[in-house]
């Protein structure tokens, strides 16, 4: 070999080192530089270890998401995003753990006791080292145990990914491709982590998954990718989120979550969502871009959304079902609490594909301050969906007249058997009502939370008994000082 | 005294309703207050427990001896002032149950009481529910929903007999009652009625008090007491209406 033609050659390996792993070549970082490109979704995937088909999966998501544009039709405002402002990998810190709860701010720990969580659960949540008996991971253990007699596959993205490759490879996109839409195709490219959840045929998972994560509040960061399968006959009932105020110093949060549930199986999917809306001027705050579908893909299958949406800056967000199995159901129960100058742009499609499909809509939308709260939501009935049935109700509830709330019903049918019925109402919180609760001993807070949570019950009522509670009160301190 | 009112002058925006109205009422008493409609009867009550937008632009209110003119309408409910509405409001999805709960509890709080356990809470609600005849459908639903106008009425002398307060004001509650429904309310009333509490019944009809026998009768005319009496001034009111009130004291 001559010394030009060994030059050549490493001039080559390096070129196509630099391809595979970046221009810094360091995968040993523990984050990536700043921005996004074809090099930092290498890295990425790199740092995961993961197979070619998914580094070939984010590629194309990336090549695509080039190509579009940020959606401006929800009614938000917002700066526009810098994208390459953004760092997408960080190793997973550990945060700094607090020896105890007297270094924890007093402001969280009021929350705290307002919601009624308990200290030991406190200590967990605000990063306190907790003592070995209630140690969250022997619970932990306990958990993974009982899933594992029942087959049940829970575990992070990432060891999803490695554990069992043919189920994600199967799943992952099957119901959010990554032409979805912006952020979808964005979060394809460059998700980090998030849970993994199969239930094998016939099993009903015996606990509500929502109970994991109260011990287990895991740090998914912030572009989270959830997927769920249950096969035929399969049920589980997930819990995401978290009643307790969730801070976070990436402002972008654009998630994705997929559902699928074949022949009979039923998926739940409950969502406390209490990401840091900003202050009461409208500095900061998370900006929240979720796309949520289910596919009922199976005859007489169900998917149900659940979600109290309390926090962040900016939510965009409109869980739906795909009703492709005859006889499926679909559901959405929604409470979206906007206060100061939070917007929430939250909804639901309905896709009524097979015969005898049904679906139904109940939101409930509480605005208050200077904040905006829509509605946005679509009923589409295919040309095969005989006898498709959709009942929806959104109502409105204002506080105080500085404050907006708007509804975007979209309904298209293309069956003459269709039935699709809406209804819509806007009020306010009345005088009346506040003064007849202070008449009676209840002061003005309190007599505002009973309101609001007698106005939602309808919702409150699908969540998880355990977080009932918690959300009826998380709703009253997240209105707070909004009238009088 | 429980509650003493010197000359007030209550108005709703520009609109002075309230001209110049005294009352003391000692516990152990029952006080009705009849007049025409508009007569600003409902207002007074509303300034009592502390309604807003009614400004009081003069006097004062006293109860047990402290001056509450300031106070929020919690407050003065939670110190043992209730209001029985003339028109009942309704809070969807609220049960009942809650409600009440919710409220006794604000009390017990106030008052540096821990809450009533639920056993305990229930106990009451039953024996309270007996005492107005009030079924038990009712509780299980929100707050006046789906209500009667005699149940909504009644649901009023259940709320007062589960907050036992010092001072009850009746706002026509035996309006738009049937024979037995008044019966129930009076009964709610006289077993309620001690020594340490008193009742303001606002009422149009004597009828009511043919079952509750008050110590003294007012007749309120344009925002100011015109003429008190014993319970014999109702009768006297039945029998020649309130034409010759509007004559002797109309502008
Ligand atoms: N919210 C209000 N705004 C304006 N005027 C009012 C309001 N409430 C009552 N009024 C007026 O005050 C007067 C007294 O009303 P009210 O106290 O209800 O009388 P009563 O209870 O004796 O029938 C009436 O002229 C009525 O029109
Ligand atoms: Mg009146």
């Amino acid at each position: 070999m001559t010394d030009e033609s060994k030059e050549k050659d490493v001039l080559q390996e390096v070129t196509s080192g630099e391809y595979k792993y970046g221009f810094f070549t360091d995968i040993e970082a523990d984050q990536a530089p700043k921005g996004l490109s074809e090099d930092i979704i290498r890295f990425i995937s790199a740092k995961k270890e993961e197979p070619e088909w998914l580094l070939e999966f984010r590629l194309k998501a990336y090549r695509h998401w080039l190509t579009i544009e940020e959606p401006d039709w929800a009614l938000l405002k917002h700066p526009p995003i810098d994208y390459q402002d953004i760092i997408y990998y960080s190793a997973p810190k550990k945060k700094k753990e607090l020896s105890s709860l007297d270094e924890v701010d007093p402001e969280l720990l009021d929350t705290f006791n307002k919601l009624g969580i308990s200290l030991e659960e406190q200590k967990h949540l605000a990063g306190v080292a907790v003592d070995a008996v209630v140690d969250s991971v022997s619970v932990k253990t306990t958990f993974q145990e009982t899933l594992k007699k029942h087959d049940i596959i829970f575990s992070s993205f990432s060891e999803a990914v490695q554990e069992h490759p043919d189920l994600v490879k199967k799943y992952l996109g099957s119901v959010v491709p990554y032409t979805d839409n912006y952020f979808a195709a964005l979060n394809s490219a460059v998700f980090t982590d998030g849970s993994f959840c199969f239930i094998p045929k016939g099993v009903r998972c015996p606990i509500e998954l929502s109970t994991y994560f109260r011990i287990n509040a895991a740090n998914t960061g912030q572009f989270e990718r959830t997927l769920i399968v249950a096969e035929e006959g399969g049920y589980v009932s997930y819990l995401e989120g978290c009643t307790a105020p969730m801070r976070d110093e990436n402002q972008l949060h654009a998630a994705i979550v997929e559902l699928i549930a074949l022949d009979n199986a039923e998926i739940k999917y409950s969502t406390v969502q209490n990401w840091y809306p900003g202050d009461k001027n409208g500095k900061g705050g998370i900006y929240n871009f979720v796309t949520k579908r289910g596919l009922c893909k199976g005859n007489s299958s169900k998917i149900s959304w659940t979600q109290v949406e309390t926090g962040s800056a900016i939510t965009w967000k409109y869980p739906s079902c795909i009703l492709l199995g005859d006889n499926s159901v679909g559901e959405f129960y929604s409470v979206a609490v906007t206060n100061n100058f939070q917007q929430a742009d939250t909804g639901t499609k309905m896709m009524h594909l097979g015969k005898n499909t049904k679906s139904t809509i109940i939101s409930k939308g509480i605005s208050a301050g200077h904040s905006n709260n829509s509605y946005r939501g679509m009923v589409r009935v295919g040309k095969r969906a005989e006898n498709a049935r959709n009942f929806s109700q959104c109502d409105s509830l204002l506080l105080g007249d500085k404050c907006g709330a708007h509804t975007f019903p979209y309904i298209k049918t293309n069956n003459p058997t269709a039935i699709v019925e809406h209804e819509a109402t806007t009020s306010k919180i009345s005088e009346d009502q506040l003064f007849y609760c202070q008449q009676r001993g209840i002061d003005m807070e309190k007599s505002i939370g009973l309101i609001v949570n007698g106005y939602a019950k309808e919702v409150l009522n699908k969540l998880p008994m355990e977080f009932a509670v918690e959300a009826q009160k998380l709703l009253a301190i997240t209105l707070e000082g909004s009238v009088g | 005294m429980l509650l003493n009112i010197k000359d007030l002058h209550v108005s709703i925006g520009d609109k002075e309703i309230i001209k110049g109205f005294n009352l003391s009422v000692n516990k152990g008493e029952v006080h009705a207050i009849m007049g025409p409609n508009g007569t600003g009867k409902s207002t007074l009550a509303a300034a009592i427990t502390g309604r807003e937008g009614y400004e009081i632009t003069k006097g004062e209110i006293f109860f047990k001896d402290e001056l509450i003119n300031e106070w929020e309408p919690d407050k003065r409910a939670n110190e043992g002032v209730f209001l029985s509405f003339q028109y009942p409001i309704e809070i969807p999805g609220v049960s009942m149950t809650n409600f009440m709960r919710t409220a006794l509890n604000a009390k017990r709080e106030y008052m540096g009481q821990p809450p009533m356990s639920a056993g305990e809470f229930l106990k009451r609600m039953e024996e309270k529910k007996k005492l107005v005849d009030i079924q038990s459908k009712l509780t299980n639903r929100s707050v006046n929903e789906g209500f009667s106008g005699g149940e909504k009425k009644k649901n009023e002398i259940f709320q007062m007999a589960m907050l036992e307060p010092s001072l009850a004001i009746l706002d026509e509650t035996d309006s738009g009652l049937d024979i037995d429904a008044l019966k129930v309310v009076a009964k709610g009333v006289n077993q309620l009625k001690s020594e340490d509490n008193a009742f303001v019944i606002i009422t149009h009809y004597q009828r009511l008090l043919d079952y509750i026998v008050p110590d003294f009768v007012h007749v309120m005319y344009d925002g100011r007491i015109v003429k008190s009496g014993g319970k014999g001034l109702a009768i006297e009111l039945e029998n020649s209406g309130y034409e010759w009130i509007k004559e002797q004291f109309g502008a």
